[in-house]
């Protein structure tokens, strides 16, 4: 039987509510951008986009769309108070040089010291990386959010990546419809577990040892 | 007297070579130069390398050098997406290579040729497979890939507004690869919503100063 979890959007408030007031994050392209809906409102968290923008605001209501304003996505979208623009070089010396708190990435693999992979799945012809290695190297923390197994049921979170990487050893966290997990030095410890999901159920679903904490 | 302002984007295009590599702002459908890009498909230069983050959706903007088989080679950082059916046939025929840059080390390729410098070495990439054929180094015990600068014969770059010395101001995200790129090429051309007289963008306004500049036309477009 295959445990179910969290929701989508469940998944999304939780990894939300470990993100810190004050904040300057980069949520990614793709499930990543549900989080900003959950953000609790007592926090004051910055959003940069690559394109250049620190300070994003949520999507603008209809007809009152800007042509110049777009978020990582091809978005429209909108500047919260306080927000800036920058150009290329300036937005990825903010991802690189290391003054971003949190990026939270979408996942094809994450394996067990840390890889991520998500920017191409193995034997495809044509891939597309974007920013998203320049993220993996360059944030001081990296979180994935991704769903535990894929769609034929095989676990996302293994001992070796089987797709090519985005990058090495950058995965501090993992949340997953299933559990929390932290990625340490000796191994994958669950933080936390979802409704209904024990330790057991989790390690049926995950191809690398985890421990709890 | 300095005037940088031409009549039309024929104009500002003429003397792009068969070969030439070309620098095109925009990230998305934001910022990028479509007047120049129609100039240059009019213009019919072939075996172009196109320097520029996406590859074109639909039927405008980068699109039509793809689907008038006049690019060779095609150098971005996010290529596959929704709508760039003529990408992906000029790229599944053979006739354009691709060259798949991280964003970040696109930006920094480009400042670095701007800059005069001989490269770099950057984090990003590093054991990956982006990283094989390239020089690597550990540095405070990481490792680091060497990239070279990417220097444009041409770039054809986006503006909200210009003068005639070819100071530009950029908007919201329009700003994107344009300033960078703009520093980046032996010739620089740029369009502009409106030309706008000397003074009337401050000093301190000026995101792309015109000494970087050669050519500045006004095509108009949403304000």
């Amino acid at each position: 039987m295959t445990a179910q979890g969290w929701t989508t959007d469940q998944m999304a408030a939780r990894l939300a509510r470990d993100i810190p007031d004050g904040a300057y994050v980069n949520l990614g392209i793709g499930m990543p951008t549900m989080v900003t809906a959950h953000i609790p409102p007592d926090r004051e968290v910055m959003h940069h986009s690559e394109n250049g923008i620190v300070g994003m605001g949520p999507p603008p209501p209809a007809g009152r769309e800007d042509p110049d304003l777009i978020d990582a996505g091809k978005n429209p979208c909108t500047l919260a108070p306080g927000a800036s623009i920058c150009d290329h070089t300036v937005s990825f010396t903010i991802i690189r040089g290391g003054r971003l708190d949190v990026a939270v990435l979408g996942g094809m693999q994450v394996s067990a010291r840390g890889d991520l992979a998500n920017w191409r799945v193995a034997g495809q012809p044509l891939g597309s990386v974007g920013g998203a290695m320049d993220l993996a190297a360059g944030a001081r923390r990296v979180w994935v959010l991704m769903t535990h197994t894929d769609r034929a049921g095989r676990p996302k979170v293994v001992v070796e990546c089987t797709y090519p990487l985005t990058a090495a050893r950058c995965v501090h966290r993992v949340y997953t419809n299933l559990a929390v997990l932290e990625v340490r030095e000796d191994g994958l410890v669950a933080i936390d577990l979802a409704p209904g999901v024990d330790l057991e159920t989790l390690r049926g679903s995950t191809g690398a040892p985890v421990r709890s904490d | 007297m300095i005037d940088k302002v031409v009549a039309s984007v024929d104009e500002a295009v003429a003397g792009v070579r068969d070969g030439d590599v070309v620098l095109v702002g925009g990230f998305g459908n934001v910022g990028v130069p479509l007047h120049l890009i129609e100039a240059l498909v009019r213009l019919g230069r072939r075996d172009l390398t196109i320097v520029s983050n996406n590859c074109g959706t639909g039927e405008t903007g980068l699109a039509l050098l793809f689907k008038h088989h006049l690019v060779s080679k095609a150098c971005a950082s996010f290529p596959a997406q929704a709508g760039n059916h003529h990408f992906v046939a000029a790229y599944e025929s053979g006739e354009c290579a691709l060259e798949l840059v991280p964003q970040g080390t696109l930006a920094e390729r480009l400042r670095a040729a701007a800059a005069g410098l001989g490269g770099f070495y950057t984090p990003t990439g590093a054991g990956t497979d982006l990283m094989a054929g390239k020089e690597t180094r550990e540095i405070d015990g990481r490792l680091h890939v060497l990239e070279r600068p990417l220097r444009g014969d041409v770039a054809l770059v986006a503006a909200h507004s210009g003068d005639r010395f070819g100071n530009l101001r950029h908007r919201r995200s329009a700003r994107n690869f344009n300033p960078v790129m703009a520093m980046a090429a032996r010739l620089t051309i740029a369009e502009v919503r409106e030309v706008v007289p000397p003074g009337s963008i401050d000093p301190d306004d000026v995101h792309t100063p015109g000494i970087f500049v050669d050519r500045v036309v006004q095509t108009g477009g949403a304000a």
